[in-house]
């Protein structure tokens, strides 16, 4: 039974890439970040902070410097098995079709293939892509992309869901179907998520929790707000109401000032 | 530019080229200084388009050329399956062990800037002046290709790619067939063309410096003897077979390579 342990636990986990003119970049300061079981952790921060390195972490792609990541309870060496990871970047292999992009996870994991596709095909339905299977991801928009890649990791139900910035290319109505999707998906089985977002909105209607990183290199997280707001929730209607802007404000001003460094500005907003 | 258009322009071209040809050759231009007519394109050296044609039409037509076709295409389709599946072989394992890579590098440059042709008489002593050492020549060229092909197609497979089907749950046999090999095989397919176009300049080079079958034999036979129509008739008969192999190539790449971003077509 894992339900009392936390899904990922991050501790004290720093991150320092060596350069390639043999260099070092310090991208991320020890940090801890835990991540309860069914919990859904909204990590926000302007862009270069290491929102995408502490994923890769939490992925077991690469040690980190110092610190451990701890999964379930147990200290994670090599990749994080019960993890599906959206990737910030295009990462659907070529050759495959979206269907079979899609089907490829259950069949490595011994699924019949017949079922897979099947599985695959009810998965890109439920990402707008029904009539899509067939493309190659290079006959594919960035948007629909995306949508595949969606349905690549949820389709396997990992149990721990990591994404970067899974909307992103995406327009608004649809970011608000997604969104809704995976917010139904996620109430129907409880995972652990770390969610990778620009924006706000989305980080608080979705979410239980907002960590807010500060701007790079040695950054580290500055903010943690919960959302208290009551679940199943209604997205769209969420934006109304007076909690919300409450919560946005009061993370919009922890935000706006680490943005600001990123580009140089003071926080009282005169160019440096 | 339509298809018709682009099709009577290069018609036109190839007919310019023979009447050049065949005006060089066939009508003098003056008195030479022995007093004989003077031609451009002397026939002794250059014979003329129709000679040329007419003898292609009875090589064909008396048969006597198919025994060689077929032996030029056996080489050739033995140098290719051979080089490539080596290439495809060495160059996956490579790719996978940066040691051996490492180790091997020098020598497979070394290897690689060998002018193959100065193997033909030593390939021609090992394996006898059959068909196998014309194979195995045009087994060092297409190998080069396909294996380093094979190699970078394995070593740039996009970095997010591997970790997002590592992520997706493959184990390294898995990667090998679903990420490595496909990968792989697109540079294959898009070096097809050179690769098979190498396995006969292989098959050819090997049977113009010594064999009794084959359309290099054909053309060397016939230089031995000052046949210049001989030769050239060769020469197009070359190209016809390459041509067709070509085709073939282009036939079958096609269908294996559907998810490669080509040509965006619109209606
Ligand atoms: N492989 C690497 N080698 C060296 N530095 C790196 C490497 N990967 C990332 N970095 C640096 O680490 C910092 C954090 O990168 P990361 O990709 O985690 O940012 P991010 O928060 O995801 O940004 P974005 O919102 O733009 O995606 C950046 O300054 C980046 O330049
Ligand atoms: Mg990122």
């Amino acid at each position: 039974m894992t339900g009392a342990l936390p899904a990922v636990q991050l501790n004290g986990v720093s991150v320092v890439y060596a350069l390639a003119g043999g260099g070092r970049y310090e991208a991320v300061q020890p940090v801890d970040v835990r991540v309860a079981e069914g919990e859904f952790v909204a990590i926000l921060g302007p862009t270069g902070c290491g929102k995408s390195t502490l994923l890769n972490i939490a992925a077991g792609l690469m040690p980190p410097s110092s610190g451990e990541s701890v999964i379930y309870g147990e200290k994670l060496a090599g990749l994080n098995s019960v993890a599906g990871y959206l990737f910030q970047q295009d990462a659907l292999m070529p050759w495959k079709s979206a269907r079979d992009n899609v089907a490829i996870g259950l069949e490595v994991a011994g699924m019949a293939r017949a079922n897979a596709l099947a599985a695959a095909d009810s998965m890109l339905a439920k990402v707008g892509l029904a009539a899509f299977g067939d493309r190659y991801p290079h006959q594919l928009s960035g948007g629909q992309k995306k949508r595949v890649a969606l349905a690549q990791v949820l389709v396997r139900r990992p149990k721990i869901l990591l994404m970067d910035e899974p909307f992103g290319p995406l327009d608004a109505q649809t970011r608000l179907i997604m969104s809704e999707l995976l917010l139904d998906l996620w109430q129907a089985d409880r995972k652990a998520v770390m969610f990778v977002t620009h924006d706000l909105d989305e980080a608080i209607a979705l979410s239980d929790r907002v960590l807010i990183m500060s701007a790079g290199p040695a950054s580290r997280i500055i903010g943690d707000f919960p959302i208290p707001l009551p679940r199943p929730r209604n997205i769209a209607e969420l934006r109304g109401e007076p909690e919300f802007h409450r919560l946005h404000a009061l993370i919009w001003n922890a935000l706006r000032d680490e943005v600001r460094k990123t580009y140089g500005l003071t926080s009282a907003g005169s160019a440096a | 530019m339509s298809r018709v258009k682009l099709l009577s322009l290069q018609v036109l071209v190839a007919l310019v080229a023979l009447g050049l040809w065949h005006i060089g050759s066939t009508i003098p231009f003056g008195t030479g200084a022995n007093g004989k007519p003077f031609y451009l394109l002397p026939q002794f050296f250059f014979s003329t388009p129709g000679a040329v044609i007419g003898r292609v039409f009875t090589m064909f037509a008396d048969g006597s050329v198919y025994a060689h076709l077929w032996i030029t295409l056996v080489e050739t389709v033995l140098a290719f399956t051979i080089g490539a599946s080596l290439g495809i072989l060495i160059g996956f394992w490579f790719a996978r062990k940066p040691l051996v890579a490492a180790v091997f590098d020098p020598y497979v440059k070394m290897m690689n800037a060998l002018p193959r042709v100065v193997l033909a008489p030593i390939f021609a002593l090992w394996f006898g002046l059959g068909i196998w050492s014309k194979v195995w020549l045009g087994v060092t060229l297409v190998f080069f290709i396909v294996f380093f092909n094979v190699y970078q197609g394995v070593r740039e497979v996009p970095q997010v790619v591997l970790q997002n089907a590592r992520m997706l749950g493959m184990s390294e046999r898995h990667l090998l067939r679903h990420v490595y090999w496909p990968a792989a095989l697109s540079w294959v397919f898009s070096s097809l063309h050179t690769s098979v176009g190498f396995a006969v300049v292989g098959a050819v080079v090997g049977e113009y410096l010594g064999s009794s079958k084959g359309l290099g034999y054909l053309i060397h036979q016939a230089e031995g003897v000052f046949d210049v129509t001989g030769v050239f008739a060769g020469m197009v008969i070359l190209m016809i077979f390459v041509m067709a192999i070509d085709f073939l190539v282009t036939l079958i790449e096609k269908p294996l390579l559907v998810w490669r971003p080509g040509e965006t077509k619109t209606v």
